[in-house]
């Protein structure tokens, strides 16, 4: 096994607040390997986004990584000083953010954005870094790229800025790309678009990605491993096929039969009672059990259980095991 | 009927729950203010010089402004010393007339924060219904207001309050003059001051008034008054209580160089810049005490009035949080 | 049943142009956004009628003119046999209008951040001067929420309830038909789930009627009985929903459901659209969809195709068949 591009360790991330000490990521730890994507799925407040920013250095103080590694390529990334760590991100790291409009300078032209980001990482003269731009805008698929160089974001549509951005994460030859909610505020069909880019150019580049979104289906046809996040943790892990289709963890499945697609045909979507639980309210015990349908004593005591102690791909003391939970009664 | 249970307790002990009182004193702002010792002392001197300016006819040894209780002789004594002709002596001295200069400052504040807030209130008035009015209905109403407001500012506030002062003194017949005096100098002031508080709650608006929640008002067939009265105008106002404050040490200052030059208290009602005006008179031949203390006493009010606004300005701002 | 709400030849055009001076000096033509044309459905009562378009399609606009925040340009919408923006009759306009309510995307923007939960949930029913007492703990209650929550602020309930809160205020006035924009896109799944179900249960109870407007497939087919596809302002497909879902004829319709994300499609490569949605102020000539139609002829290009009925079908296109 070759090194993966991307190891997260035990990562904790917290934030200091008058009422107590938060923990937005908890012991959260996962492997990428290149050309592989991983998929981080979770709702809102989940801590998804927190650990994208932790892994490229990007965290707002006062939250700040209180224990665990990030290794870039076998090399420790978390504990680096400033400047090299902003050396590294756009150099081997990219990211792609949710909102193509902000992602970019209103004032620079793309053509600018794009040669400042290789001149600035790759060893090139300016020549040879414009040429360099407009082959990454002609591989995501901007129509016209040696003419279109010149404009403006503003100029642009949605999808079109989204498909910029990408070239402008991959521009400088990354070998991690974080992408985080890339395809949220597009269009259905814009969003197809892109993520068939996203998968094309990472398998043919070899590029890890770590694809962070709330929506299952994207997930689905995107990603190569899923991880699922809940209240900061690791909820559960695993191929995409077999997380989906035989989850382990009682919140995935909660989650996937609660998506209108599982209950074609009935009245009434299953649901999960309750809601996630605030970081400042986390129950004893395991994180999920106030709204877990198969919650038992040890669950509603026991310290947090974490993948490593229990089976290695779910969170939970009594994982489930039968292949099909889906169809169990509920509505 | 529906088996919603968002009630599951998150956690087990649920804890008692807290007075309004302690959920105030809990909150993130009075927090905030807790911590910062720059605020808390600006918030007591302001306090305190209020409180005395309400005070002061109970506070001040005496009336400087009735000649009764004056004693000609008084005059020209300097601070904590005794008068060589009639024993007295005097916290912080005594001026020409013979006036306890603590009295008057008191007094002086009193008028210099009345016609503070007073200005503050008609500017803020005024501004926030022009603001609320140009940005709701947009239209000509809009362009006139806000091109209204910005001739305005192309004239220092100072002229513009000169301007209506000069006026006022025209129409007034002179044996009123005096009394209006104060009356004229609140509203010069506060029409001076309205445009900023106009522009900041048109802005305000315009981004309120596309939210959904006034759409559901529109919908349920609210008109657009009391939409902007009872729907907007509470969401707009937070910039403006930081304006506010901040205008208020604007407006005293604007009062006192408004007296300072004379065309603001009259004598026999003066405030802060009018004891500044007749102290100058003195500084150089020896009665220091008559200029520099009401002059301190100014510079005080102000750098805390502001000191208080700055402070709010960064408490209420959301993203710094 | 009959048609409760008859939509016939609805068109909204916005006026997008420069302001005048701008469109003088740089020699601009004026520019004319045709959010909707030409659109014509009826929803039966106690239905759900689903509007489904990508951005551009104009299926918010066809909402806010249903619900009557938005005039239309041309076209009219009959809501139980009264046209709204052209009868006469204003008695029969307010009675009508009271009974249509709208349910927003934007939990967050929805409720008016000042006001308590008791006064936005009974603001349809004082406004008309009706009675509430009480009304605000009942409608709490079939929502899912406590009683005791009347006296909160909206920034103390989570994205889900609070969209509860919205669909209580939405029913406090006992509408017959409520129009929900996108009304669970900014909810987490399983809060989306809650919302959805709570939404059929009251439908059930209540005899309401939805208009349900969305841009997720996975949602309109569970909730809707009938489906209209919205392309640029245009109705492109109408269908009952197993017959759109089983055969969709319009090849948008096709190209929506091969690009909308599965959860079975592991490791799906899907034919990717091509092109993208052209701009609304210059549509394309004829058929709006040609430019990325797969299967598209000379004809498209010239003439825009009508409405006609296959089957259980509505569509618009001169080639499906």
């Amino acid at each position: 096994m070759s090194t993966p591009v991307l190891s997260v360790r035990d990562l904790v991330v917290e934030i200091p607040t008058r009422r107590g000490v938060l923990r937005p990521v908890d012991q959260v730890s996962w492997d990428i390997a290149a050309g592989e994507i991983l998929g981080v799925v979770g709702e809102s407040g989940a801590g998804k986004s927190m650990t994208g920013n932790a892994v490229i250095g990007l965290l707002d103080p006062p939250a700040r990584i209180t224990g665990g590694q990030i290794l870039l390529s076998g090399q420790r990334i978390d504990d680096l000083p400033r400047d090299r760590l902003r050396k590294l991100r756009g150099n081997k790291i990219g990211m792609i953010f949710q909102d193509p409009l902000t992602s970019l300078n209103p004032l620079l032209t793309i053509g600018d954005q794009l040669t400042e980001t290789i001149l600035e990482h790759l060893d090139v003269s300016p020549t040879e870094a414009r040429k360099r731009a407009i082959a990454a805008l002609d591989e995501v698929g901007i129509p016209a790229a040696a003419q279109r160089i010149g404009s403006y974001p503003f100029e642009f549509s949605g999808g079109m800025r989204q498909r910029v951005v990408i070239a402008l994460a991959l521009c400088a030859e990354p070998d991690l790309v974080i992408a985080d909610e890339p395809t949220t505020a597009l269009d259905v069909s814009v969003q197809a678009q892109i993520v068939a880019l996203l998968k094309r150019l990472c398998r043919d580049r070899g590029v890890a990605v770590m694809l962070v979104t709330h929506d299952m289906g994207v997930i689905a046809e995107a990603a190569d491993r899923v991880a699922v996040m809940y209240a900061g943790r690791l909820a559960e892990i695993g191929p995409v096929r077999e997380v989906l289709t035989a989850p382990r963890h009682p919140y995935t499945e909660g989650l996937m039969a609660s998506t209108p697609l599982a209950s074609q045909g009935r009245a009434r979507l299953r649901q999960i009672p309750g809601a996630m639980p605030r970081l400042e309210a986390l129950p004893e015990g395991c994180a999920f059990h106030p709204r877990c349908p198969y919650a038992q004593e040890k669950c509603r005591h026991a310290p947090g259980p974490d993948i490593a102690s229990c089976d290695g791909h779910a969170a939970c003391w009594f994982p489930l095991t039968n292949a099909a939970p889906l169809q169990e009664a509920g509505a | 009927m529906t088996d919603m249970d968002t009630q599951i307790p998150q956690t087990d002990a649920v804890p008692a729950a807290p007075s309004r009182l302690q959920r105030a004193w809990d909150s993130d702002f009075l927090y905030a203010f807790r911590r910062s010792p720059v605020a808390m002392v600006a918030m007591l001197t302001v306090t305190l010089m209020v409180l005395a300016a309400l005070l002061s006819p109970l506070i001040a040894p005496h009336n400087p402004f009735d000649p009764a209780t004056l004693n000609l002789m008084n005059g020209f004594t300097p601070p904590m010393t005794e008068n060589q002709f009639t024993g007295q002596s005097f916290f912080l001295g005594t001026d020409d007339q013979g006036r306890d200069v603590f009295s008057t400052i008191l007094y002086g504040l009193r008028i210099s924060l009345f016609v503070g807030f007073a200005a503050v209130l008609l500017a803020m008035v005024l501004g926030v219904t022009l603001g609320l009015l140009a940005g709701y209905l947009g239209g000509w109403t809009e362009t006139v207001i806000m091109r209204a407001a910005d001739v305005q500012l192309t004239f220092p506030a100072i002229l513009v309050a000169m301007l209506i002062f000069g006026i006022a003194k025209g129409i007034t017949p002179p044996e009123y003059r005096n009394e209006v005096a104060i009356w004229v100098l609140i509203l010069a002031i506060g029409l001076s001051d309205w445009v900023q508080f106009a522009r900041v709650v048109r802005g305000a608006t315009l981004v309120e008034k596309n939210r959904e929640y006034v759409q559901a008002a529109k919908l349920i067939g609210r008109r657009p008054g009391a939409i902007m009265l009872r729907h907007i105008l509470p969401n707009v106002l937070n910039p403006v209580l930081v304006i506010a404050t901040i205008s208020l040490a604007l407006a005293i200052i604007a009062e006192a160089t408004l007296s300072f030059l004379g065309v603001g208290a009259p004598p026999t009602q003066p405030s802060l810049g009018t004891l500044i005006r007749i102290g100058q008179g003195f500084l150089f031949s020896g009665e220091w005490w008559i200029l520099l203390f009401p002059a301190l006493t100014l510079l005080t009010l102000a750098l805390s009035v502001n000191l208080l606004g700055d402070w709010l300005r960064d408490a209420l701002n959301p993203r710094l949080k | 049943m009959s048609a409760l709400i008859s939509v016939r030849n609805l068109t909204r055009v916005f006026d997008v142009s420069k302001p005048w001076l701008n469109r003088v000096i740089e020699r601009l033509p004026r520019a004319l956004l045709t959010a909707v044309s030409d659109v014509s459905f009826e929803v039966e009562e106690r239905s759900v009628y689903a509007l489904v378009g990508e951005s551009g399609s104009g299926k918010s606009t066809i909402g806010k003119i249903v619900v009557g925040l938005v005039p239309p340009s041309e076209g009219t919408v009959e809501v139980r046999g009264v046209d709204l923006s052209n009868s006469a009759d204003r008695q029969a306009i307010a009675a009508v209008r009271a009974d249509i309510q709208m349910i927003f995307q934007d939990p967050f923007a929805s409720l008016n951040p000042r006001w308590r939960v008791r006064d936005i949930i009974e603001e349809p029913v004082s406004v008309l001067g009706g009675d509430t007492t009480g009304l605000a703990e009942k409608l709490l209650e079939q929502v899912g929420l406590s009683a005791s929550d009347v006296g909160k602020f909206p920034h103390e309930f989570s994205g889900g309830q609070r969209q509860r809160i919205c669909i209580a205020r939405a029913l406090a006035s006992e509408p017959k038909v409520i129009v929900c924009d996108e009304p669970t896109s900014a909810l987490d799944v399983s809060v989306q789930a809650q919302v959805l179900n709570l939404m059929s249960d009251l439908r059930e109870e209540y005899g309401l009627t939805y208009l349900f407007i969305s841009h997720d497939l996975t949602v309109v087919q569970h909730m809707a009985d009938v489906i209209g596809v919205l392309y640029l302002g245009r109705l492109v497909e109408e269908a009952p929903r197993d017959t759109l879902f089983e055969t969709p004829k319009h090849p948008y319709t096709q190209m929506l459901f091969e690009a909308a994300p599965r959860m079975d499609g592991f490791g799906r490569d899907i034919d990717v659209p091509q092109g993208e949605i052209p701009d609304a102020i210059n549509p394309p000539p004829g058929c709006a969809f040609h430019p990325r139609c797969p299967i598209a002829v000379g004809r498209c290009r010239e003439e825009r195709p009508e409405m006609r009925k296959i089957g259980r079908t509505r569509v618009a296109c001169h080639l499906a068949e």
